[in-house]
């Protein structure tokens, strides 16, 4: 069971990227899940989504507090929010961020600028640049599902060609 | 990943399922509490790729009314609705039950107020138990999904003949993506023959004065349809099993055989319960779990005895206990059981939790989860 964490802010496409994730997985012949955490949800409020991963089907229902990775799609909500919170000994933690951040040397830390990929594609929905297509291209590139399968994934959720290559930006610009 | 698998949520697979079915009539509220279920089928009729009159009513009362008079025309019925809007139906589900009337709804159990909560609870559905309605209760997408197409062929079956409400988890379940396998039913579904539906050619009054003889010949008539039921469902499970290869039962066990304790639950909680069973068999414990799908008909040849059982009640009876335990104890006097509390208003309830419900069990006790030991 390979356990995803993802943390947004209401309106920036967090659970579109938690479904895009789960439907990469499945295509990789993997059985997943994906979910949101329901609060009071409102518009820029600091959200989470899950997605868990597995060779069988996902029996879990429950939140995950133990993740093997974490997603910070937007960096401005570590200001409130502990997102290391329960993060495993040795999991990824892969922030959307221009900056180079440190993390504790027991976690696997990666950055980068998902954000310039959506305003240099002039991606914006409802004014905001689009962060949940370009992270598939950061899951794939960290081995989480198969490149491929995230194309695809984006394919059926999107017809505008910009997010594939936008999941490729991201795909090249994570270094491993 | 195979062709026919999709990623959807609970909500959106009903909604397929109900198109697949083909229903003539969905009469629905469609606004807050209603689901998305309702949403999707909306779109569906709007787009054209589905060949139902969709008729949206000012309430949940009127949408019950809407689909009792609908089905009385001999047509297939299916509506969809959660919570307080279940309640808001109440009178009009005793009424399609008494005319004897196969409608089918998805249901989304969540919360009733005060305060407001929209997390998952089963309190919504188990308030309307003695409407004498035929209550299934599903765990995963792909068995709503599954579930719903059966629901038709139960509910329309001349044995049977009563509506089937469709339950799902609020939010655990309902809003979840996971892969389901899309079926298209063919014959399965047979078509709909109401033998009492209004005949044009042959007119006769509905819903006139009933003596009290006549009237306690209905109600026993439905109480028949009740125990025919439970035929129709294993028939029709069957069924869908040898067409489809997914198979069901009224009460899905899980490594019950050589269990020597027992976790019965309902819903999204009976599934992730055998993840606590694992646990537990790896501690030594042989764990199995009871997970009841149909609440009514009441499930008779539950395998429980010589076994301690912990039930876990995602509802409450006020001055009694939970329904399904009580339930439980009423059908098998001699079951030993720990009462279990928990889940009200979407209480965060893990596979770890449930484990240590197992492994603190008192027999004869009711514990609700996350109160202190000197308040129990």
């Amino acid at each position: 069971m390979y356990e995803i964490r993802i943390h947004s802010r209401g309106g920036q496409g967090g659970v579109t990227a938690a479904r895009m994730m789960a439907s990469a997985a499945v295509k990789d012949g993997k059985f997943a899940t994906a979910c949101p955490f329901y609060g009071a949800e409102r518009r820029g409020a600091p959200i989470v989504s899950f997605v868990r991963i597995d060779d069988t089907p996902v029996r879990i229902y429950s939140q995950i507090t133990r993740p093997d990775m974490v997603v910070v799609l937007d960096p401005t909500v570590m200001e409130t929010v502990n997102v290391l919170d329960g993060l495993k000994k040795g999991g990824i933690v892969f922030v959307n961020t221009h900056e180079s951040l440190t993390f504790p040397p027991e976690f696997k830390a990666y950055c980068a600028d998902i954000t310039g990929i959506a305003l240099a594609k002039n991606m914006f929905v409802a004014g905001s640049p689009i962060l949940n297509t370009p992270v598939i291209g950061a899951m794939a590139k960290l081995g989480i599902f198969s490149h491929e399968s995230g194309k695809l994934a984006i394919q059926e959720t999107f017809s505008d060609v910009r997010n594939v290559e936008a999941a490729e930006a991201a795909y090249n610009e994570v270094k491993l | 990943m195979k062709n026919n698998l999709v990623m959807g949520t609970g909500n959106k697979a009903v909604a397929a399922a109900v198109k697949m079915a083909k229903p003539t009539v969905v009469a629905a509220y469609p606004i807050t509490p209603q689901t998305e279920i309702i949403e999707s089928i909306a779109e569906y009729v709007e787009a054209g790729e589905m060949d139902a009159r969709y008729i949206p009513v000012e309430s949940e009362h009127s949408a019950m009314t809407a689909c009792i008079g609908a089905a009385a025309t001999g047509v297939r019925v299916f509506t969809a609705t959660s919570s307080h809007g279940l309640l808001y139906m109440h009178e009009m589900l005793h009424w399609a039950a008494g005319a004897r009337l196969p409608i089918v709804m998805g249901q989304v159990n969540r919360t009733i107020a005060p305060g407001w909560n929209t997390w998952a609870e089963h309190s919504d559905a188990l308030s309307q138990r003695d409407t004498g309605w035929l209550q299934v209760y599903v765990s995963t997408v792909q068995e709503a999904y599954d579930a719903a197409l059966m629901a038709f062929r139960i509910a329309e079956d001349n044995r049977a003949l009563l509506p089937v409400m469709i339950n799902m988890d609020g939010f655990l379940l309902s809003h979840i993506m996971q892969p389901y396998e899309m079926t298209e039913p063919g014959d399965f579904i047979p078509p709909i023959s109401l033998p009492h539906a209004i005949d044009m050619d042959d007119p006769h009054g509905y819903g006139a004065m009933s003596p009290s003889n006549v009237h306690f010949q209905f109600r026993f008539d439905m109480e028949k349809a009740q125990r025919a039921a439970r035929t129709v469902i294993s028939e029709t499970e069957e069924e869908f099993a040898k067409r489809f290869g997914r198979r069901y039962a009224p009460v899905e066990e899980y490594l019950c055989d050589d269990a020597g304790v027992i976790i019965v639950a309902m819903g999204t909680l009976g599934k992730e319960a055998e993840v606590a069973a694992d646990i537990l068999r790896k501690e030594g414990v042989k764990a199995g779990v009871m997970r009841i799908r149909w609440l009514r008909p009441f499930p008779l040849d539950m395998k429980i005895q010589g076994r301690e059982l912990v039930v876990i009640d995602r509802d409450y009876s006020f001055g009694f206990g939970g329904v399904v335990a009580g339930e439980i104890q009423a059908r098998y006097p001699e079951a030993k059981m720990a009462r279990i509390i928990a889940g009200l208003g979407g209480q965060e309830v893990t596979y770890d939790d449930i484990a240590e419900f197992v492994r603190t069990r008192k027999i004869g006790t009711e514990y609700w989860f996350g109160i202190a030991e000197e308040e129990q």
